[in-house]
């Protein structure tokens, strides 16, 4: 199983990036090996429309799991029709959420928020 | 002539401006481009000849002949499409019609239909033709109405132009053919802050502009002062009185109940016509 993760620094105890669509790195955790890779976002710095382009990049990666704090409807629409599961991040760094998500402790991402679009223009 | 008039907030008293202005001056055209809340045609309650839809036009994709090259995803610079499951998946809200993945698509399996964004309404109230935009709810941008509302300046009119507030690409377009500015600001700190965005998105367009100071009050001078340091024209005071407060919260248009709210915004007309030289 693949589980991606918005992360703010390329290594395995990078906090989790508050942001989805604009992280800087995405890192890519393979269960079945344990090996993991980081990729750039090249969506962070879309004028709009930012996490559409990232879900595309974990899509196109064929992940099946999303570790993340937020995510907004339009990123949620990509990864859920991709059926991509969208799991809540938990206080720790990425390599404990993935402890924790291997333990079940995760919860499924629930609040899907509206969007942060506009600030600034359209 | 083109008069665009701005606010970095809401509620500083754009459309009490604009209305009041429009109704003082002869020969004139007021055209509400604040097209997510219009509300300049609630004073004037016009007799409307003409209600227009506007429409965008938006890329539907035909399945078999898309072979997922990717040229139309990778393209689109605001990421309104994604591919899902080896479909063309597309965000209608996002898009902004640019019309790129129909000219970049090697298959043809681009159409563009249109699709509706929201309505103009023309009309008249005594002598000024009142031209109002409206934006569907849920819709992100206000632009393409904004186009269609400025399509109706009339070159021999005066034009007085409501705009949205704020800087952002809704000002812009509102401000595009503007012949003269003006900010409306009030002295407040917050005020002061949001009016120095906009005077910087003016300067930035090169347009002669000027400041009406609403809600004015004798010990407050934090407009003036930035006016000063800056040397901009100060148009008008607009004095912060329970008169005022209460002919426009009624619906009133000011300059219609008192002769001295008529002379205020006709000088204000005279100190433009001056500032552009006419």
């Amino acid at each position: 199983m693949k589980i991606v993760l918005p992360v703010d620094e390329k290594e395995i105890n990078s906090p989790i990036c508050v942001s989805f669509g604009r992280t800087p790195y995405f890192m890519i955790f393979d269960t079945e090996n344990n090996n993991y890779d980081f990729i750039e976002n090249t969506a962070a710095d879309s004028p709009g429309g930012a996490g559409i382009k990232a879900s595309q990049i974990i899509a196109d990666n064929k992940a099946d799991t999303v570790i993340t704090y937020r995510c907004g409807e339009n990123a949620a629409e990509v990864l859920n029709k991709s059926e991509i599961k969208i799991y809540k991040a938990v206080e720790g760094n990425a390599s404990e959420n993935i402890e924790k998500f291997k333990k079940g402790e995760l919860i499924i991402l629930s609040e899907i928020h509206a969007g942060f679009h506009n600030n600034g223009g359209n | 002539m083109q008069i665009a008039v701005l606010s970095g907030k809401g509620g500083t008293g754009k459309t009490f401006v604009s209305v009041n202005l429009a109704s003082a001056i002869k020969n004139s055209q007021y055209i509400d481009c604040d097209v997510e809340e219009p509300n300049g045609h609630l004073f004037f309650n016009p007799v409307i000849d003409e209600k227009l839809d506007v429409n965008v036009t938006i890329p539907t994709f035909i399945e078999n002949n898309c072979n997922l090259c990717r040229k139309c995803v990778d393209f689109c610079k605001y990421n309104a499409l994604a591919i899902i499951k080896d479909k063309i998946h597309l965000f209608k809200e996002i898009c902004h019609s640019c019309g790129g993945c129909y000219v970049l698509c090697p298959e043809e399996a681009v159409l563009e239909i249109e699709r509706p964004v929201g309505f103009i309404q023309k009309g008249y109230s005594d002598q000024v033709e009142v031209i109002s935009g409206f934006l569907n709810t849920g819709e992100v941008s206000g632009v393409p109405i904004i186009k269609k509302l400025l399509s109706n300046v009339k070159k021999d009119s005066n034009t007085i132009i409501d705009c949205p507030p704020g800087s952002a690409c809704v000002v812009m377009e509102s401000i595009r053919n503007a012949d003269y500015c003006i900010l409306v600001a009030e002295p407040t700190l917050f005020g002061l802050h949001n009016m120095k965005m906009v005077f910087e998105l003016v300067k930035l367009f090169k347009k002669p502009v000027g400041i009406v100071i609403n809600k004015f009050f004798e010990s407050n001078n934090l407009i003036e002062e930035f006016c000063k340091n800056n040397n901009v024209k100060i148009l008008s005071r607009i004095p912060y009185t329970n008169d005022l407060f209460t002919v426009n919260s009624s619906g009133k248009i000011a300059v219609k109940e008192n002769e001295s709210y008529s002379n205020l915004f006709k000088n204000i007309f005279d100190n433009i016509k001056t500032e552009v030289c006419l």
